[in-house]
């Protein structure tokens, strides 16, 4: 339904509307956003094409021409785009086991004392050790290196998932869940309707840099154990002294990083329309 | 729009109820009774437990010794039976006034097209025909509390808890949420405790105003007469409007 009317109700206040938002004029935000890229680029290539050795040894570097033309040329390649696959591949197996398994785990710690008593002190001793530390447990324990990557993967996005979860459930105010179990709700009733609705912004947030820190770990699992995929293919760039290669793999990263990242940020705004926020951005 | 299913209004009867938290005891030995179908007011100083007793009477919280009876039946854990009502609105806010007034229907298993058809109902009983659609942020307190009303009523519970409900409102707010209040209890008279810190609201109310003291017992009980709205200038409901003073004031409320 619709239907705004602004005939008020007999005995109503009137509603309290979203205030208009301030905003700049669109378009003059995104060129600014593409001047500042622009310039980077500008300055990377007037440093490099000029040979300039500043200390930091920019002679070294290939041109931002150079690089181009090797994107270009990698584009066409089919093996780029199994590359791509792959660590794709391992970044949507190892983050989605950790999704699942955090949130679930997450949640299961917030709301059981057993089982917070049980896994907690577990997970307090190896959550600080770096995900990319376990790889020769990683390569000890799983038969193919294809699964210690994910396992790699997983673990790394694991942890801020698992605690960001903890967090929002137990932030949650108790009046929701009283008024759900006044209305006769039981404990799944109360896990379905309030517990994990109400945590989705803070699962979100886990989620996000949980998504961050996988990248990371994937790309450098590769580097160290990988056959194919992103991180294998930049430092076998370098092994090669094909120093555009090594450019174009990072760049590829980048936008893989940037875009899953998009697509868990965007998914999180969706779900969680109905959180008070400024709407400038 | 017709909705079936008449309200049954249950008795409650408190008896030694015994309740609090860690060490101490807000409620010591309180003995209460609601006919069905009244409207019993609990006044008192804060911190008497009038709150706790709400929560006791729920099922929400624990009573030590004694026993809360609805219907001569002790009462075990939460229940669609007894509705709570929240000072702070308990909708919740990714749900729109429509999805928050279906939720008891949802929980109690009735189908589909019933809930829409009974929520729909009380959301224009309470005057919010028109912002189905609208989450809970998107309005006012008042608007806020009369959705909670919705659902509230929408449950058909036998006994509804109110706990300060219309406390955090403006002046003209609040007059117009308790004749609201009073013309739907009027409609359908169900059992109501209504917890309050204002003497007028009390009388306005209430069929009797239970006093607590201080130890969570009951100081005092005043009847107070009709017809409703209570008229402050007949010498009936002055006298009323008098004694409940002079309890509350004994209770240093």
């Amino acid at each position: 339904m619709t239907q705004v009317s602004v005939a008020e109700p007999a005995v109503a206040d009137p509603p309290a509307r979203p205030a208009p938002r301030p905003r700049r004029r669109p378009s003059r935000r995104w060129l600014l956003r593409a001047a500042s890229l622009v310039a980077a680029l500008l300055t990377w290539q007037g440093l490099t094409a000029a040979h300039a050795r500043l200390w930091v040894r920019f002679d070294q570097l290939p041109t931002v021409t150079d690089v181009a033309e090797e994107f270009v040329h990698q584009l066409g390649t089919a093996v780029y785009y199994q590359d791509l696959a792959d660590s794709l591949g391992r970044i949507l197996a190892g983050f989605g086991i950790a999704a699942v398994l955090g949130v679930g785990l997450g949640v299961l710690l917030a709301r059981a004392p057993i089982a917070a008593d049980l896994l907690q002190p577990l997970f307090e001793v190896v959550r600080p050790i770096p995900a990319i530390a376990l790889v020769p447990i990683a390569i000890l324990l799983f038969p193919s290196n294809e699964q210690g990557i994910v396992f790699i993967t997983f673990v790394a996005a694991f942890f801020p998932i698992l605690v960001s979860t903890r967090h929002a459930v137990r932030a949650q105010p108790t009046i929701w869940e009283d008024a759900v179990r006044t209305m006769g709700g039981g404990r799944w009733r109360v896990l379905r309707t309030v517990v994990l609705p109400g945590a989705l912004p803070g699962v979100f947030g886990g989620l996000s840099v949980g998504m961050g820190v996988a990248w990371i770990c994937v790309i450098s699992a590769e580097m160290i154990s990988g056959q194919f995929g992103v991180g294998y293919r930049t430092w076998q760039s370098y092994t090669v002294v094909n120093y555009p290669g090594v450019i174009v793999g990072m760049l590829t990263i980048g936008l893989l990083g940037w875009s899953t990242s998009a697509a868990v940020e965007l998914l999180g705004r969706r779900i969680t329309r109905w959180l008070p926020r400024s709407e400038t951005r | 729009m017709t909705v079936t299913s008449e309200p049954v209004a249950s008795g409650l009867r408190l008896d030694g109820v015994r309740a609090g938290y860690h060490d101490a005891d807000v409620l010591s030995g309180l003995d209460l009774d609601a006919r069905p179908g009244e409207f019993l007011v609990l006044a008192g100083p804060s911190g008497c437990g009038k709150s706790t007793l709400l929560r006791s009477v729920s099922g929400l919280h624990p009573v030590r010794s004694g026993r809360v009876l609805v219907d001569g039946q002790p009462v075990r854990g939460t229940s669609a039976d007894r509705a709570l009502v929240f000072q702070e609105d308990g909708l919740l806010p990714w749900r729109s006034v429509l999805r928050n007034v279906e939720l008891p229907l949802a929980v109690q298993r009735i189908p589909r097209a019933e809930r829409r058809e009974r929520a729909a109902h009380w959301i224009d009983r309470v005057g919010l025909a028109g912002y189905e659609r609208y989450l809970p942020r998107q309005l006012s307190g008042g608007m806020r509390q009369r959705a909670q009303l919705a659902r509230t009523l929408a449950a058909n519970p036998r006994i509804i808890l109110m706990d300060e409900p219309f406390a955090a409102l403006d002046v003209r707010t609040r007059a117009s949420m308790r004749a609201l209040l009073v013309d739907v209890w009027r409609a359908n008279p169900t059992t109501v405790l209504f917890v309050t810190h204002d003497v007028d609201e009390a009388l306005a109310l209430a069929d009797r105003v239970a006093v607590l003291d201080r130890g969570g017992r009951i100081a005092a009980l005043v009847d107070v007469p009709h017809p409703r709205p209570a008229d402050p200038s007949t010498a009936d409901n002055a006298a009323a409007k008098a004694r409940l003073l002079a309890a509350l004031t004994e209770e240093g409320a």
